[in-house]
């Protein structure tokens, strides 16, 4: 496919960006629609819009009247992407203390934590992600260094719309600690399992009148009201562990428990993936991993999202790094998963569809489809390409301001050397 | 058993070699690396990117004797060459990463392969990081595989004065002499910013402000101004006993006579400029800042400097000092006339600094800068080694350099493309379709398993 020449396409950005936030119906047409979802790819297709939904999506759709059309020819359409671990407005440095919010405690158990609760939707970070095409995000504590709690907390999904009804879905997650971190505050792997066991009792027991009152409780009363709905299968549990049998110990408890797991990390999936398929395990992992930096990733590969997503597994990808400020570099993530083999639809539902699905939002989030919030990028060529970029990006159908923070630097100080 | 002229003949070649001078065996720690030899190999059809700022299409290019030989279109090629054609396909000078810590921070990330700060003392420059290189470090061979050819091992940053660095050809090897790079200078790693003050600072010590940390490199260098003073002046009048040595401040001597290059870690854009002053006031010349997270700031000072900036194509944000990140970082040093490379400082970015320079490439693009692939290409090859002073040798394809080059499945800046090829002096050391387990800590895992059925 050629390509129109890059300051015609700057041009084209240039116009499109100059317009002002749209309201009403907006329709582009004759784009290349990846849907991410049961209609595929669509060429020379039509999405229509009007009021935060989708209205459309398909070939040989008539404009309604009066819509703004934007000419979508030789340009991606994909939906918003979804970064499914995200610090992104809990924290706008994690080095500095005093405005790092994504941290868990230090105590064995907090899982009464809500993430929601150090959200600030005016956080810098948000602009940088949205203009690289970042739409919605999991908020989820961050294990702290040196010691961490085995029940981090419950994670919410948000909108990086800016507006006040950030709030897209609160206590949707709950998140836990297995593997090398987590032995670092019980001694070990078996201590792991045990602390979580005997939390998980305690839920289960509690306000029964065969509990003990003279025994002290390991859980304070908002944490066992935190887990209830895990344990009744209602909020998934995202355990991070990356050694294979770390995995293996996870689907165990979770049979036990009768849980809804994800496994976030997964370094050593690969290995276990039929056993992961086989107890609906979705998985979330970091494509970049194939070096064995740790021992419980000693069997790291560059296949491994493929060799998950063909067994069966649901795959969603995430950096295990820089999970707040370089949440824009998911589409890196989704190329480098296609280098290892995984199919480009998939790597595109993998940071799309599948967090929306992990988490329970996708009946209004995640894919292209009627009905569906309008989050919407549009891009001047292959999204997974690093030489492309979103032309517009769309949140419940309002269009999103082009600049940030650092364009403002660039443009300050391309200016003072005379390079603009 | 030996007869008694076997007996005499080796008693000859014994003293034979104990007759040999000391002076004929190389220095301590001297690199050991040798290429091995390999017959002449012509790449023909490819797109080259020179590393001097040209581009040559359906081009050819000649390796012999672990040098390129020769480069351009249709050359003379020796009977005994081996011939790969290379439609469609890309090549370019072996990537130098002037900033990592394989082999010395290495994996697994243990407590005993942490290596990499020597946290007792601010100012360490008596510590070389040669010395805690593991060649079995895994990070080397994926390195090598995203086209690392050579990189520059740095101590870490948590002293203002690090310690020695060493530049490392990229080829498997079981002790670091075997890697470490022929003849290259020796570098020196400082840091300034909040690394010193915050490590020290925690222990009531100085530095705990960027006061401290000025203070602590003149209170270093004036020491070894002293030093050598007291050096000189026994050797030129050879009075009384000779002045005890300090390994440290020689280091620190050989700096101020130009034989050590200094690679400082610093981010801020005043930072830098404080940094520049305080080394004309002690006469010798920053090569690199690294990270330079801000050297966009101050561009036509890294020119005027003929300081390179060391910087990641888009990390920012993680602590104060690297606030002010943006992603037309290098391309705005570019722009300005100075030096940009890139640098990946991690093991797992060093595994595709292609990507990373992509990544620079198109934000500059998008900010209105004109940047070709053939201009792109040299923030990871010529300019990264002109920062660690060994552009004469490697950094670009030009006969008579070291043939250090990538052949690349498609244009380098996709995101798609993979090292198909990786000659390091000629040899072959990494072949995508042969992939081999050249560390022996990644020997016999579970990487290497079945796939389960």
């Amino acid at each position: 496919m050629s390509r129109p020449p890059l300051r015609t396409l700057l041009a084209m950005a240039a116009l499109l960006l100059a317009a002002p936030a749209m309201a009403g119906t907006i329709a582009i047409v004759n784009a290349t629609i990846y849907t991410a979802d049961k209609a595929g790819v669509l060429t020379g297709a039509t999405l229509v819009m009007r009021d935060a939904r989708i209205v459309a999506v398909g070939r040989n759709l008539a404009v309604p009247p009066g819509a703004t059309v934007i000419d979508g020819t030789g340009k991606m359409v994909t939906p918003g992407m979804f970064a499914p671990l995200s610090t992104l407005g809990v924290t706008d440095s994690e080095g500095m203390t005093e405005v790092n919010d994504a941290r868990s405690g230090h105590k064995r158990y907090s899982a009464a934590i809500d993430m929601a609760d150090a959200f600030n939707p005016l956080s810098l970070r948000i602009p940088i992600a949205r203009v690289d095409g970042v739409t919605r995000a999991m908020l989820a504590p961050v294990a702290a260094r040196g010691g961490t709690s085995i029940l981090m907390g419950q994670g919410a999904v948000i909108s990086l719309g800016g507006g006040s009804d950030w709030l897209v879905k609160s206590r949707a997650a709950m998140f836990a600690e297995f593997g090398e971190h987590a032995a670092t505050l019980n001694g070990t792997r078996a201590g792991t399992m045990l602390a979580i066991r005997e939390a998980f009792e305690e839920v289960r027991t509690a306000g029964k009148p065969a509990n003990d009152p003279n025994l002290d409780s390991l859980l304070s009363k908002l944490d066992i009201a935190a887990l209830r709905p895990v344990l009744a299968g209602q909020v998934p549990l995202v355990v991070h562990a990356n050694r294979a049998s770390d995995i293996v110990a996870a689907i165990k408890l979770a049979r036990q428990f009768k849980l809804r797991l994800v496994i976030s990390g997964a370094a050593e999936g690969w290995l276990v993936a039929r056993q992961l398929a086989q107890a609906n395990v979705d998985v979330i992992v970091d494509p970049e991993l194939q070096l064995p930096e740790e021992f419980e990733s000693l069997a790291s590969r560059s296949d491994n999202a493929k060799l998950l997503h063909e067994a069966g597994v649901m795959v969603t990808l995430s950096s295990s790094s820089t999970a707040s400020s370089n949440a824009r570099n998911l589409r890196q993530l989704a190329g480098i998963a296609v280098n290892g083999g995984l199919d480009p639809q998939a790597a595109l539902a993998a940071i799309t569809l599948n967090p929306a699905r992990l988490y329970g939002v996708d009946k209004q989030l995640g894919s292209l489809a009627a009905g569906k919030v309008a989050d919407v990028v549009i891009w001047d060529g292959d999204p997974f390409e690093l030489s492309s970029y979103p032309v517009a990006v769309f949140i419940d159908g309002e269009r999103m301001s082009d600049t940030n923070r650092q364009t403002a630097l660039r443009d300050k100080y391309m200016r003072m050397h005379k390079l603009k | 058993m030996f007869n008694f002229r076997g007996r005499q003949f080796l008693l000859m070649l014994l003293s034979a070699a104990l007759a040999q001078p000391a002076l004929a065996q190389a220095p301590p720690y001297s690199s050991t690396y040798a290429a091995p030899p390999t017959a002449p190999v012509l790449i023909r059809n490819a797109t080259i990117l020179t590393g001097h700022g040209t581009r040559l299409d359906q081009a050819e290019l000649l390796i012999a004797d672990g040098r390129i030989a020769a480069i351009g279109h249709k050359l003379d090629v020796p009977p005994n060459a081996s011939i790969i054609d290379a439609k469609g396909r890309w090549l370019t000078p072996g990537i130098l990463d002037p900033h990592s810590h394989l082999g010395n921070g290495a994996s697994p990330h243990v407590w005993a392969m942490s290596d990499v700060n020597e946290m007792t003392n601010p100012t360490t420059p008596q510590v070389w990081a040669e010395h805690a290189v593991w060649p079995q470090d895994p990070g080397f061979m994926f390195a090598r595989a995203g086209g690392v050819t050579s990189l520059l091992i740095l101590p870490g940053s948590g002293n203002l004065i690090g310690g020695r660095g060493v530049l490392l050809k990229n080829v498997p090897a079981t002790t670091y002499q075997e890697m470490k790079f022929p003849n290259a200078p020796q570098v020196l790693k400082m840091a300034c910013g909040e690394n010193p003050k915050r490590v020290y600072g925690e222990q009531k010590k100085s530095p705990s402000t960027l006061m401290g940390n000025v203070a602590g490199y003149r209170e270093a260098f004036t020491k070894a101004i002293n030093y050598r003073e007291k050096q000189r002046a026994w050797e030129r009048e050879s009075k009384g006993a000779r002045p005890d040595r300090d390994i440290g401040l020689d280091t620190l001597v050989d700096v101020m006579d130009g034989k050590i290059l200094v690679q400082f870690h610093c981010y801020r854009a005043d930072q830098m400029a404080t940094m520049l002053d305080m080394a004309r006031e002690f006469n010798f010349k920053i090569y690199a800042f690294h990270h330079a997270v801000e050297a966009y700031k101050i561009a036509p000072l890294l020119k005027a400097s003929g300081t390179c900036a060391a910087m990641w194509a888009d990390w920012y944000g993680f602590k104060m000092e690297a606030f002010d990140g943006i992603r037309e970082n290098i391309a705005i040093v570019d722009a300005a006339g100075a030096c940009a490379t890139l640098h990946s400082d991690d093991p797992v970015g060093i595994q595709h600094l292609n990507q990373e320079a992509a990544k620079a490439m198109a934000a500059g693009r998008r900010a209105g800068l004109v940047i070709t692939p053939e201009r792109a290409i040299m923030w990871l090859t010529a300019n990264p080694a002109r920062a660690v002073g060994v552009y004469d040798k490697v950094g670009s394809l030009e006969p008579g350099k070291q043939a250090d080059v990538v052949l690349w499945s498609r244009d380098p800046f996709s995101i798609y493309a993979k090292a198909d090829l990786v000659f390091i002096d000629g040899a072959l050391r990494h072949d995508r379709n042969r992939p081999r387990q050249d560390s022996d800590f990644s020997i016999g895992t579970t990487q290497q398993q079945e796939l389960p059925r």
